[in-house]
């Protein structure tokens, strides 16, 4: 017994060193894809998260047609790079629908004065309990849902000019 | 000619410790023992040249020589002389200049005033840290060299990262390493000893003050990394469980436990190979901590240069030094006779618990920071933060500071339980008087970790001063003051960690200026708001007039803009006052001319520091009274023998 107690702390090391190795060796890749791509929108229902538009509810997207998810807040500034690029889907056809994240009304209303509203509808998540379920991860996010209501695509980070054709494309897909 | 000069003396001095390490060994297992003579001279040497490498590399930075490619990406002709100074360890390169220059040092300190430890003990020691050198100079010389040379020369550097240019930037990163790196000596110690086989109570009292002075050092610096993250991040914490500062918690974990088993083999001869464990572990942590922070493997709000190569060059030194560091430990242990056994009830069984609990923190702290290279291996994704820390740990530290009460008034070998209890009497009145106290106050509005750690602080602050009670002050020997001032600094520390996680308040407010704030008793008034210059930066800042009832006083927090790395930083006001710490931070400018403004008012948040400075303190009176005693016995020899 006590012979094993005494090789144990090398054993131990060992399997650190093995650990170490291993992360060391591992690509750098710290984004994080949700795990419901594929899978249908976890249920939820959001108050209104502006004033001039009505709240969002999974129930909403099952239409049969393929929509955007967009995750923002007022206090994003990526949010705010990307809102060109979603006048320019909106301007294509594409219908839009929000959940602002740990956000205020008046600040929202604030935002879209200031940098457009693309969106249809507006939920206010204000404990981010509804990005958890949707297994995102930060500010700006863009999920694709087709029409029976399923993640079809998750794009991470603001959508950039050269994204604006790939978002399109993926829409179309997922008619 | 400076770098040039600076760069022979690193090659010179890695060829020396090569020197040390043969001739040890020559001297010990090759048959040659006239070698031995040569060891020490080799180590102050070496511990000499690599503080001329050090002075040299902070006279470029002085000077500006933007033709050292680490100056010029680290420094600016405009900074101010003391950040220059300070900026030559505020990279990866300097930094790691700084951790052989220490090793060196403390190496040839060793040298020059072990006079306790048996010769041969002592030479396979300095062996050893010439082995352990080795590895550090080759990794500074092949992937870090700190003296390389850029052509041509940049007209001007690209600043250091404004974070930085703190006056804490001065104290904190030397200090700290002071600690870190001084914990080598401890390790050498332990493979030495098991080398020449004289794991015994000798040897326990000729390490006991190397490790003392390393972990007073330790803990000055992490006290300070502390309250530099508290006022220049701008957050209002004060530990934030990011892995760099677990990487210097482990260590000092370590270390605490090392101070207080080696307390027990030098006085009972117990606990030998437990004692020999920690001392590897200690400066294994060091490393190991040194591995996560620079290879980039975790992610960290303190950014090195980060680079691959870097890290399997580390991972490679310590697979080498702990890996055979471990394997010469199974190998020889099993030859260490058990120490000296003790009855249940005794401080050596206290002395025990203490030492499983920190293991215990220590490898809550290992895993938590661990968690997320682990799980990756396997390929999920996962963060840990402060709430599993704080959950987790924070519970045991708390009976940890039970046994802190019951330890000093508990005798050595054999005590009664009974006799025990009595003595903790007064301390568990004062502590449920305490709780009453508190449940009357403060019901319902806090916590129950931070109502417990404020009763067990009262309490164990009574406690820790009670091998006090009866005693004549002036007769107390030194190493008993600091034992008591060591652990009523834990108490205090302890008190401030909860006072501020139960009683703070925070309010966020957008305002004009010429509004009044109220918050917790005292009343802001925002005067206005002005730009202002300093040497390399420019800022906003906020004038306020604050008081509670009496005369109100400035405070001036800012938004601070630097050029070089562009990049702003905010500087937050501190007010302090006996009870607690007003703490303003002004923040970015809203719609119709207002400012976010956070404010904090944090009772007695100052006690963790104190708390710290206070075991720092101990510590060293320890230290001086461990030495004086030898000093004093010497002396009285001499006269005898005269």
């Amino acid at each position: 017994m006590r012979k094993l107690l005494i090789w144990l702390p090398l054993a131990l090391f060992l399997a650190f060193i093995g650990l170490f190795a291993s992360g060391l060796f591992q690509p750098d890749d710290r984004i994080i894809h949700s795990r419901l791509v594929g899978q249908s929108l976890p249920s939820f229902t959001l108050p209104a998260g502006a004033s001039d538009r009505p709240g969002l509810s999974s129930a909403q997207f099952a239409t049969g047609k393929p929509r955007l998810l967009n995750i923002f807040a007022s206090w994003c500034v990526p949010c705010a790079a990307e809102a060109p690029q979603l006048m320019a889907l909106k301007a294509a056809g594409v219908e839009i629908d929000a959940i602002a994240i740990r956000d205020a009304r008046p600040d929202v209303d604030a935002f879209l004065a200031r940098y457009g509203n693309p969106y249809a509808r507006i939920g206010l998540d204000a404990r981010s309990g509804v990005q958890i379920a949707l297994g995102s991860s930060g500010v700006p996010e863009t999920f694709v849902v087709d029409g029976k209501g399923r993640i079809a695509y998750q794009h991470i980070g603001d959508i950039r000019a050269d994204d604006v054709a790939m978002i399109l494309d993926r829409v179309r897909k997922a008619q | 000619m400076i770098a040039e000069a600076g760069l022979a003396a690193l090659w010179l001095a890695a060829a020396l410790a090569l020197l040390q390490l043969v001739l040890a060994f020559a001297g010990l297992k090759g048959g040659k023992p006239e070698l031995l003579g040569a060891v020490r001279p080799a180590a102050v040497a070496q511990g000499a040249l690599t503080a001329v490498a050090f002075a040299l590399l902070i006279t470029l930075f002085l000077r500006s020589d933007m033709s050292v490619l680490l100056v010029a990406t680290n420094s600016h002709s405009m900074k101010p002389w003391l950040y220059k100074f300070a900026g030559t360890w505020g990279n990866h390169e300097g930094s790691m200049l700084l951790w052989v220059t220490v090793m060196g040092v403390a190496g040839a300190a060793v040298a020059l005033f072990e006079r306790a430890l048996r010769r041969d003990t002592h030479m396979a020691t300095l062996g050893a840290q010439a082995a352990i050198s080795l590895g550090f100079y080759a990794f500074l010389l092949f992937s870090s060299n700190p003296f390389a040379r850029i052509d041509p020369p940049p007209p001007d550097g690209q600043g250091l990262n404004p974070l930085l240019q703190d006056p804490g930037l001065a104290f904190h990163p030397p200090t700290l390493y002071l600690g870190y790196v001084g914990l080598s000596v401890a390790f050498s110690f332990a493979v030495g000893a098991l080398l020449t086989r004289t794991v015994d109570a000798a040897f326990a009292r000729a390490m006991r003050p190397w490790v003392l002075a390393a972990w007073v050092l330790l803990t000055l610096g992490i006290t300070a990394g502390s309250y530099w993250a508290y006022y220049e991040l701008g957050w209002g914490g004060w530990w934030f469980w990011d892995p760099v500062e677990n990487a210097s918690l482990m260590p000092w974990l370590a270390a605490t436990a090392l101070l207080h088993s080696v307390t027990v083999l030098a006085t009972r001869d117990g606990l030998r190979a437990w004692t020999i464990m920690l001392a590897v572990v200690a400066f294994s942590m060091s490393m190991v901590g040194t591995f996560l922070v620079r290879s980039g493997i975790l992610t960290s709000v303190h950014a090195f240069a980060v680079d691959p190569e870097r890290g399997s060059f580390i991972l490679a030194l310590l697979a080498i030094y702990i890996g055979g560091a471990l394997a010469l430990f199974g190998w020889r242990i099993g030859s260490v006779r058990e120490g000296a056994p003790f009855e249940l009830v005794s401080r050596e069984t206290l002395l025990v618990v203490n030492n499983l609990l920190l293991s215990v923190i220590l490898g809550v702290v290992l895993i938590g920071t661990l968690y997320p290279l682990m799980t990756e291996a396997f390929g999920h994704k996962v963060s840990v933060g402060a709430p599993y820390f704080d959950r987790i740990a924070g519970p045991i530290a708390l009976a940890l500071m039970i046994a802190l009460a019951a330890g000093p008034l508990t005798r050595w070998r054999r005590d009664r339980a009974g006799a025990v209890a009595k003595r903790l009497l007064v301390p568990a009145a004062i502590g449920i008087a305490a709780s009453a106290l508190l449940a009357v106050l403060a019901w319902g509005r806090i916590g129950v970790l931070p109502f417990l750690g404020l009763v067990i602080a009262v309490a164990v602050g009574a406690a820790s001063v009670a091998p006090l009670w009866k005693r004549k002050l002036w007769r107390t020997p030194l190493f008993t003051w600091g034992m008591v001032i060591a652990h009523l600094g834990c108490a205090v520390s302890v008190a401030g960690m909860a006072s501020d996680s139960a009683f703070t308040t925070e309010k966020l407010v957008a305002a004009r200026p010429g509004d009044r704030i109220h918050t917790a008793g005292w009343t802001l008034h925002f005067v206005n708001i002005r730009p202002i210059a300093g040497d390399n930066w420019t800022a906003l800042q906020a004038d306020m007039q604050v008081d509670r009832g009496g005369a109100p006083v400035l405070m001036r927090p800012q938004s601070r803009f630097f050029a070089s790395p562009p990049t702003t930083t905010s500087e937050a006001a501190l007010l302090t006052r006996w009870n607690g710490q007003l703490y303003v931070v002004l923040g970015e400018e809203v719609e119709g001319g207002r400012w976010q403004l956070r404010i904090w008012w944090k009772p007695f948040v100052t006690l963790i520091w104190l708390g710290g400075v206070m075991i720092a303190l101990g510590g060293a009176l320890a230290l001086l009274g461990r030495e004086r005693r030898g000093w004093l016995l010497k002396w009285r020899a001499r006269k005898a023998v005269a």
